[in-house]
């Protein structure tokens, strides 16, 4: 669960939700798709409240390879 | 100068134009020449051959490669130019032509014809065509941008960034956003993104300026390096008012660097109520459904008694049954007295009893005890017992007579 991607997650949540929404399951698939509905929409949410963003930039070395490095521009 | 007393000896054709050269090149050190640009030619080695002319004359003019580069237009046949340069004379030739260090359209100026003609050519190439345009991911984990390190834009890009969403990451691509070298920078900044593995979207762009300082923008490399981008790109020049190239060629283009922060995070926005919403539905169904069933069990949890309970229920039926049985009998009996009263009403009716009471006696045989109903059912000398109304009389028989 946690090394899924973040489209993979919502894509299985919303036919998680589909599923539950056809209303035809037994009461056990349910609860299932229920739980693994919830553990997906956390797990996106968790992505979308990752705490502090990188800010970094894109430099080229002196063969012109490309590096990054930490930028600093004041804020930080 | 050479004097008149010369004129006796002749002189080369080199010697001539050698002295026109030197008469013309020190006199026409610097020129502003306007006419119609007639016969141009771009050839391969990068300098741009053209005649200059007005309705009485003309000239030949050059413009070498190094000057050529700078030109923002294209020189087209008709077109109305001023051009600012020496006059020359092409010795083997014999010609004079204008060496051009400069040249402008008349009318409106050379960046808005150079911005006309490369918006002309990329259209007509599709390059800004609708469907070529792609969404923009919703969920960036890294926004690459290509900026100055030190301007406004990436400042003010940075400010919304941080401000409205987390863990967005940003790559920044420092390049110079203005000068001779600024497009190609650009252009090879926009290449090096599309390098790096999770840049989801790549804005390109810088703060408010001339239309000289966000020239850049306006360039062929740029767009070309905009439509070649495998990953979708926002342009993010200047003001709301400013228009460039980048922004007709870019998958989406933001009225400025702020906005086009905002655009991207205000996806995100979208996709955190869009998760909100989907959990909402998914409590939904199970949350009805649960209290559907809540109701049912609790139907049943209530006819489900406990022990003792149900031990005083039943004993309460079994009282109210025997009251009933009670009063059942109590009914019977009475009816029964009663029927019984009928019943020996009739039967004393019927009793011979009361048959004896009008007169009439029973005679039984003494021996055993049969009532005699003929004479001849006795003989003499037997033992009679004669039943009464009341009492008995025990006899003997005298006589039969049938």
């Amino acid at each position: 669960m946690t090394d899924i991607s973040f489209e993979q997650a919502l894509k299985e949540l919303e036919a998680l939700v589909e599923r539950l929404e056809s209303g035809d399951l037994p009461l056990e698939e349910s609860l299932r798709c229920f739980e693994e509905g919830i553990a997906r929409a956390a797990a996106c949410q968790k992505r979308l409240q990752q705490a502090e963003a990188r800010i970094e930039q894109l430099l080229h070395d002196d063969e012109g390879n490309l590096r990054i490095e930490p930028f600093a521009d004041g804020e930080d | 100068m050479r004097n008149a007393d010369d004129f006796s000896r002749p002189l080369s054709v080199s010697r001539l134009v050698l002295l026109l050269q030197e008469l013309v090149e020190d006199n026409f050190v610097q020129v502003l020449v306007e006419g119609e640009i007639s016969n141009f030619s771009a050839p391969a080695s990068g300098h741009l051959y053209l005649t200059l002319k007005d309705a009485e004359a003309q000239i030949r003019a050059v413009m070498f490669r190094s000057q050529a580069r700078r030109l923002r237009f294209v020189p087209e046949n008709g077109l109305q130019v001023v051009c600012r340069g020496r006059v020359a004379v092409y010795r083997q030739r014999g010609e004079l032509q204008l060496v051009l260090d400069g040249m402008e359209p008349q009318g409106l100026g050379g960046l808005q014809l150079a911005f006309e003609q490369l918006k002309r050519k990329l259209e007509a190439e599709g390059l800004f065509a609708e469907a070529r345009k792609r969404p923009l991911p919703a969920f960036p984990r890294r926004i690459g941008i290509v900026t100055s390190p030190t301007g406004a834009a990436i400042r003010d890009m940075l400010n919304v960034l941080r401000r409205r969403s987390g863990g967005i990451d940003v790559l920044l691509c420092p390049v110079r956003v203005q000068g001779e070298e600024a497009a190609a920078e650009i252009a090879r900044g926009i290449a090096d993104l599309n390098r790096v593995e999770d840049v989801d979207i790549i804005i390109v762009g810088r703060g408010g300026g001339s239309m000289e300082d966000l020239w850049a923008f306006n360039e062929e490399v740029v767009a070309r390096a905009i439509a070649a981008s495998p990953t979708p790109v926002v342009s993010a020049v200047g003001h709301e008012t400013d228009w460039t190239i980048a922004d007709f060629v870019a998958d989406l283009r933001a009225p400025t660097p702020s906005a086009a922060a905002e655009l991207v995070v205000k996806n995100r926005l979208e996709l955190e109520s869009h998760i909100d919403h989907l959990l909402m539905r998914l409590q939904r169904p199970l949350r009805d459904r649960l209290r559907l069933l809540q109701a049912r069990v609790e139907g049943l949890r209530r006819r489900l008694l406990p022990p003792k309970e149900r031990l005083r229920l039943q004993n309460q039926r079994l009282d109210e049954l025997r009251r009933r049985l009670l009063a059942a009998w109590g009914l019977t009996d009475t009816r029964r007295r009663e029927r019984l009263a009928l019943l020996s009403a009739r039967l004393d009716l019927l009793s011979p009893l009361q048959t004896l009471g009008r007169g009439y006696s029973i005679v039984f045989r003494e021996r055993d005890g049969k009532i005699v109903r003929r004479a001849g059912e006795v003989a003499a000398g037997e033992k009679l017992r004669v039943r009464l109304h009341r009492g008995e009389l025990r006899a003997v028989v005298e006589k039969t007579s049938s």
